[in-house]
Order: structure tokens, then sequence, then C-alpha cells
């Protein structure tokens, strides 16, 4: 079963109370979730979405064709009817008569039970009634949110609007699941931090990275966490820097705004060695761009990012499950390398809800690998020229007796300001150095998925693994084969796994959220390769399963 | 005046480093007056921090046997706030210039006073760029900006009056050519609890040919008969400037510090030793 409802209406509609029920209510039914935003930047009015795809087997991208659709006002209906399907329903907010349209005068009805608030209330009723299923996970929600005489209000409301329609469909209750967990891509990158045991966030309100502070901020006081809201993305990166530098696990998160602002900051964990975990959740630009909607557009910018040459590690999360390991893992191989981080995100990664089998805990371990005392010889020296290029770090007041100086200006081993040109060429072989061992040792190389012989090789990165891997089974449905090469660690770059699948398949593409093919120059710039086309988008969307199978059946394999 | 008791050997504070500063410069009474309030605060090297932006001020660290945190120009303030946070028993001074504090980094200045944090600034003011060699900085003199080849509009911005009225817990001013009463306005400063700006007034014997020590000397006196609780006189106060100019403290109050925000903290941060399968009940709010 794959069931796609969409709810539509005005910002100020109540369409995230929708979605946090009834998404509560499905999973707890037994269902698997991806449900996906669509909002505009502002307040009240406009146009927003939510597409709820409901089903059997987990899906990792939202679907074209609607089943069911919930239009709360008439812009809605005029821009979503035509995706749905011949077998599928619209329900309508208001007196329209009209074939096809079943109408729900909820305003009314809920002024009648005196409180205009409570249409929601009455289209959970009717949605749920629609769908086949029963009242009673929604009701225990209720009873837990509210107290009489809200609650005993709801529950009337509730009642009207199952009472008003009839059964349509069938999603017949499924065994409760005991394994899995809901959450957004947000919340597991506050999660994976949470876990990693980060004490300090600062950040800048950006959409839409805000809802990585929302989720650690929410948690601070159970956690015993400091969450700073900055005057501005600088002063939330230096913060951050200085925390970590204290000695414990700082993080910062913004988008591409903040993160050009942010970039001076970057080369200075850079030059002082200062383990940091940044998350760029990517929205389109240039400038303020399209806020509230998703691209690929940073991956360039991020990996060549501030002023010189420095080592610095670029991951993207495929999905939110990715998202919490990733950022999990970003924290020990900050302190390891004593780098900046990145964490690739986007809007679509970022806001879409999914369940995920229940992460795994018993093998997570955080190591901060702090010099021991003894360590060195003599006096400790924050930045000594190592073989791997790894200095012993402490962080102030560690050791008695010993200081720990860091610096921005290029530096001896000890952190004093220097100018001459052989120390000068020695602490830049030295940094590069843990760059090398990075790439050796804790680089991933990409995930393949397909068969050994394949008409088309696709490479991704990112948050496009998930409509691609509905696209590919489209694909092998109509007999087409098709293998998937998706990276999630790109800088530095993993070559191994690539260079033994390059030659599977005379035709190899990428499919990026982005104008420029950004991963196939990133690649080319490494590799001597050439690609036969790219399937890019940039309008502010995420891509569709269908829509990705369309234009790969019409765009490559078709010429 | 009281000379306080030095507690700790000021040698070893003394870095092995030759200084980049010009002979003469104030910088070396400012380094000298921290080295003696280090020591007579009973603080040890190791248990202190200098976070310093880019300038002539802000290669204090490199000079003295200290922790240090030399960042990015105008960034002096954010990583202090980052550090009190993650270590609540270090002490944490910032050292940074006039162009650093009030021109490139005058949001985190700003913001500095609003949250308090227990931090000691000691701002070498000498109304000019020293280290690009003699541009206007937001202090320099309506009566230098006309020699300067480099434009420079507005008015001159005043340190004190700014902070005062922005509603900093303590306010006071040095002057680099008395450095025992600088050496008694540092202590304080120290010691207080929350953010203390002492802006002292720093000869820069290269560029600033009009704000010389002699010029200072026959201006400067020590307020006295005013009470640092009294904002209103504070203001009064800050805006004295020309024939005469008032050194010490303009206003001091007690109130809340950055820390006290998160007084929900049971441990210092730096102690945590996080074990993710005993967070198992977050994955159990996400089902």
């Amino acid at each position: 079963m794959d069931f796609n409802l969409v709810i539509g209406g005005e910002a100020g509609q109540g369409l995230n109370t929708l979605e946090a029920v009834l998404t509560k209510v499905l999973f707890r039914n037994g269902y698997h979730l991806f449900c996906s935003k669509d909002y505009m930047s502002r307040i009240r009015g406009g146009h927003n979405f939510v597409e709820l795809r409901i089903s059997t087997t987990p899906k990792r991208g939202p679907s074209q064709g609607i089943h069911l659709l919930l239009a709360l006002n008439e812009k809605t209906l005029a821009l979503h009817r035509e995706r749905v399907r011949e077998s599928g329903m619209i329900l309508f907010n208001g007196e329209r008569e009209e074939e096809g349209i079943l109408s729900i005068a909820a305003e009314r009805m809920a002024e009648s039970l005196g409180e205009k608030r409570v249409v929601n209330t009455i289209f959970i009723g009717a949605l749920l009634k629609m769908m086949g299923l029963g009242r009673a996970e929604v009701e225990e929600i209720f009873a837990s949110t509210w107290k009489d005489p809200i609650l005993s209000l709801n529950l009337k409301a509730l009642e009207a609007g199952y009472e008003e329609v009839e059964r349509v469909f069938s999603l017949s209750e499924r065994e409760i699941f005991h394994d899995r967990i809901m959450l957004s891509g947000n919340e597991a990158i506050g999660l994976g931090a949470a876990l990693a045991g980060v004490s300090f966030y600062s950040a800048y309100p950006m959409t839409p990275s805000t809802g990585i502070m929302n989720y650690l901020s929410s948690k601070q006081e159970d956690l015993g966490l400091v969450v700073e809201q900055a005057e501005d993305e600088i002063g939330a990166i230096n913060m951050a820097l200085g925390a970590s530098y204290g000695g414990v696990r700082a993080m910062t998160g913004t988008s591409g705004g903040g993160f050009s602002l942010m970039n001076e900051g970057l080369g200075l964990a850079g030059i002082t060695e200062t383990p940091l975990v940044i998350a760029n959740v990517q929205r389109p630009g240039p400038a303020t761009g399209l806020p509230t909607r998703t691209e690929q557009g940073d991956l360039l910018f991020v990996i060549n990012s501030s002023q010189g040459e420095f080592p610095l590690h670029v991951i993207a999360p495929r999905d939110a499950e990715d998202a919490f390991y990733q950022t999990f893992r970003a924290f020990n191989l900050a302190d390891k390398y004593q780098l900046p981080v990145v964490l690739l995100s986007d809007q679509f990664l970022a806001d879409s809800l999914i369940d995920s089998k229940q992460f795994s805990l018993e093998e997570l371990e955080n190591n901060r690998y702090f010099v021991e005392e003894g360590d060195y010889q003599d006096h400790y020296r924050r930045y000594q020229i190592t073989e791997d290029g790894i200095s012993p770090r402490a962080y102030p007041g560690q050791i008695l007796g010993e200081v720990v100086l860091v610096d921005s200006d290029e530096h001896d081993s000890q952190g004093f300001i220097i100018e001459d040109a052989d120390q000068r060429k020695a602490m830049v072989d030295k940094r590069a150095r843990k760059l090398e061992k990075l790439k050796k040792e804790d680089t991933l190389e990409p995930i393949y998925e397909g068969g050994e012989e394949v008409d088309l090789l696709i490479l991704c990165w990112g948050s496009t693994y998930g409509p691609l891997k509905e696209a590919l089974q489209l694909l092998t449905e109509e007999g087409i084969l098709a293998g998937l090469l998706s990276f999630n660690h790109l800088w530095p770059l993993p070559l191994k796994e690539l260079e033994k699948r390059k030659g599977m398949s005379p035709l190899m593409i990428t499919v990026e959220n982005n104008s420029t093919a950004q991963l196939a120059q990133l690649i080319k710039s490494q590799l001597s390769i050439e690609f036969q086309g790219h399937i890019l988008k940039y309008d502010g969307r995420p891509f569709y399963g269908e829509e990705l199978y369309t234009r790969i059946t019409q765009e490559v394999l078709s010429r | 005046m009281r000379e306080s008791e030095e507690r700790v050997d000021r040698h070893i504070f003394e870095g092995d480093r030759e200084t980049a500063w010009c002979p003469g410069c104030g910088n070396f009474a400012i380094r000298s007056a921290l080295i003696h309030t280090l020591s007579t605060c009973n603080i040890h090297p190791h248990e202190v921090v200098i976070c310093s932006g880019i300038g002539q001020a802000a290669k204090m660290p490199h000079y003295l046997k200290v922790n240090g945190f030399n960042g990015l120009h105008g960034r002096a303030l954010p990583p202090a706030i980052g550090l009190r946070a993650a270590n609540p028993n270090l002490w944490v001074i910032v050292e940074s210039g006039d162009g650093d504090t009030y021109g490139e980094g005058g949001n985190h200045f700003l913001h500095t006073i609003r949250r308090n944090p227990n931090i000691a600034h000691f701002v070498h003011n000498n109304r000019i760029y020293g280290l690009t060699k003699g541009q206007a900085s937001p202090t320099t003199g309506d009566d230098i900006k006309r020699g300067l080849p480099f434009g420079s509009g507005g008015t001159t911005f005043n340190p004190i009056l700014s902070a005062v009225a922005m509603g900093a817990s303590f306010v006071a001013r040095g002057f680099a050519g008395d450095k025992g009463h600088l050496q008694e306005l540092m202590e304080r400063a120290l010691l207080h609890r929350g953010y203390a700006l002492v802006d002292i007034l720093q000869p820069c014997v290269s560029f600033n040919k009009v704000n010389t020590y002699q010029w200072y000397r026959e201006r400067v006196y020590h307020i006295e008969d005013h009470d640092p609780a009294d904002f209103d006189g504070a203001l009064r106060l800050a805006r004295e400037w020309g024939e005469r100019i008032p050194l010490g403290v303009f206003y001091q109050e007690e109130r809340p510090i950055f820390l006290d925000s998160f007084s929900y903290l049971k441990k210092n941060p730096l102690e945590r030793d996080v074990r993710p399968k005993e967070y198992a009940y977050l994955l159990e709010e996400m089902k």
C-alpha cells in the first residue's frame, strides 16, 4: 500500500498542527511515513502544503499522484487538483457543490460547537474516517495534550467530523512498530549532536536550519548544555570556537547566507586546529534566494570556503537516519583530526519527517583525543610537528603549569606568531598531512546499489538519494537496469569505488538539485572522467521519484 | 597610592618573546600592569586565558606566558563568551584595541554588554590604527582626522558614554601613563562579577602625534566624589572630554551574569562524559 495524502492551505491555518497529529496517529497505527513540507516565507496567507506519504514499506521521497487531497482553501484546489488520481478524493473546506469534491462546512460546524478554532479537529475526524482508521489513537493524543473543557470540545469536534463523511479507503489497522522512531532531518542532526555530547551550540536563527537549535534548546536543561542565540553568524562561529578551545564539544548551524558570514571563522578553525561541527542546511541562493525552499547549490562553495588552504571535512547526509549517524561521527572526526567538519544538509532533508529503524546506540562511543599528561617531551607544545600532522591537543588548565596558545596568525609549535619561511611551510605541510590521514582512515566511500551489469550509472550526493531509489525501482519495473552510486562524504572526495565503477556503463550521469552539476565538476577536478548527461533541478523544489523516472527515460535513455 | 602585594612571582608570566611594539609604546605599561594584576589576584598562568583579536594590543597573549586565544580581527569577545560557558573555572580576560572593539567588533561589544559575561575587557585605546599605519579609528579625534590622508566622516565614538548608556555593569577609564591607578582599575575589573570594560588611554608614539603622554598628563584627573552606582552622574562624567579627562570607575552595578541564564547546569560542561546508550529515552520520545 502506498497512499498519498496532501493538505494545503494558507499560512496560519494550522497545517503544522494537522500534520503533527496525523503523522503521530498514522505512525502509531503501524504505517511508514514520508512527510515533506512546502511552505512560503511568511506567517500569514500565501500557499503552504504538506504531503503525507503513507505506506506499508518505507519510502524515502514524496509521490506525485494524490489519493486524498484536503483543500483548506480555493487556492489548494486550483494548484493540486490535477495531481489527484482518478480513484482519488478531494475534501474541501467550504460549501462547494461540484462533482468529485466532498465539501464540509467545517467553519459553520465549528461555530455551532461554540469554538471556531476546532476546524482542524473536525478535519482530522473526517480524514481518519475516509481513510478507514479509528479514533482511539487520536483521542489518546488529545487526552495527553489538553484538559477539559478544551479536551471535550475537541473530542466533540473529532466526532462531528468523523460522522460527517463515509469511509472511502481502507487503511486497515496494522501492528504497531516497536523498533521504529519518527523524526525530521533537523531533529536527526540535533539528536546526533546531543548524543555526541555537544555542550555548546551557538547560532543565529536562519531557515531552514533553525530546527536544529530548536531541538537542542528543548533538551538543554535535561542534558546540561548551553544553547546561545548569537548576535550574528560571525559571533555564533567564534563563540563555538571559544567553547571548543575551552575543551567542550561545540557546534553551530546555519544556511548559506549565514555560512557566508562564518567563512573567516571557518578558516580560524582551520589554522588554530580547533575542532568544530557546522551544519549548513542549504536553501537556494544567492543572497536571500528562496528562504524556505531546497537546493544543493553550496557544494563547491563549502569545499572551497574561506581564504587560504587548510583541511576541512564535508559530509552530506542522505536522509534523517544517515544524518543522525553522520552527525555523531562528525564530532569524533573533528576531535581526532582537530579540524572543522561541515554537515551539508538541505531544506528537503531538514523538514522531511520520516520513520526509521530505531538507532542503535550500543556501538556509539565518544572519543575526545586529548593529550595525556607526559605524552610530550619537556614542555607541552600545542602545534608540535608530528608524522601524521596531528599535534597534542590540551585545553587551557588541563595541565598544571602548561599553557595552551592558539593563533590565527601563522605560528610556531608553541602557537607564537612567526613569519619565517621554513616554519610557515612546515605548518602548512603538517595541517595537510591530517587530511591525508583522514582520507586513508576515515573517509566513507559512496554506497553502490544495483547489479554488476547496468545500462545506466547514476551518481548523486546527499538528499537526492531517496527520490532516486524510487526512480531506480520504477526503471527496474520497466526492465531498465540502473546502478546508483550515492556519495555522502564529499571532501576529501573518496575515489576508490568510483574508479572501480566508472567503466561499468557507457552511460553515466549525475542527478543534482542545482543548475551547474557541481558533483560532476568536483569529480572531474579529481579524476579523468566524462559524463553523458545530468538531470538537474533548481526551481527550489525537491525531486519526485516519478519525475526522475520520466526525465531519465526522456532526457538520457531516449537520446 | 597603595601598591597591592604581588602573590604570584611575576617572572613566571614573562614570555621569552621580543615584542613588536615601538619603543615608548603605551602597551608596555599596560602589559606590566596586567602582570601585576594577575600576580596580586593570585592567578597562575594555566588558570587564565587571554582572548584577543588582531592589532598591536591583540598581540598581548604572545608576550606573556598565559593561555591565549588570538583570534580574528574584531572577534575577541565571542570566543571569550564561549569559553566562559565551557569552563567557568577559568579567568577570562580580553585584550583588544579601539579598532578591534569599537570598529570591526562593534556588534559583539553591544551584545556582550547585554549578556554581561564574567569577563574583564582591557581596551588599548590609542585613538588610531597603528598596525595598518595611521588610519582613523572610531575613537580618533576630529583634530587628528583633519591631518589624515584617509577619509573618516562622522563624530568621534565615546566608548565610556556608550557603555554606560547601554547598561554595562562596570565601566572604567585608565591611562597607560598612570600605571598604579591602572593596576587598581584592572584588579577591580577582574574581580567584578560581570562584564567589566576598562578603556585605556594609550599614547601611540608612531602615528598619533596629538594624544601624547604630555597631552594626556595635562588633562587627566582621578574621579573623586562620584558614586559608581549613580547612573545619571556616570553619564554626565562620561561626556567630559577635552580640557579635563576623568580617569577611574564611572559606573558599577551587580546584575545577573551570562551564566546565571544557565543555572540549570549541574556541573561544569567540561566535566560531562556522555555515553550514548544512557540516552535511549531520547529515542522513546520519537515513537
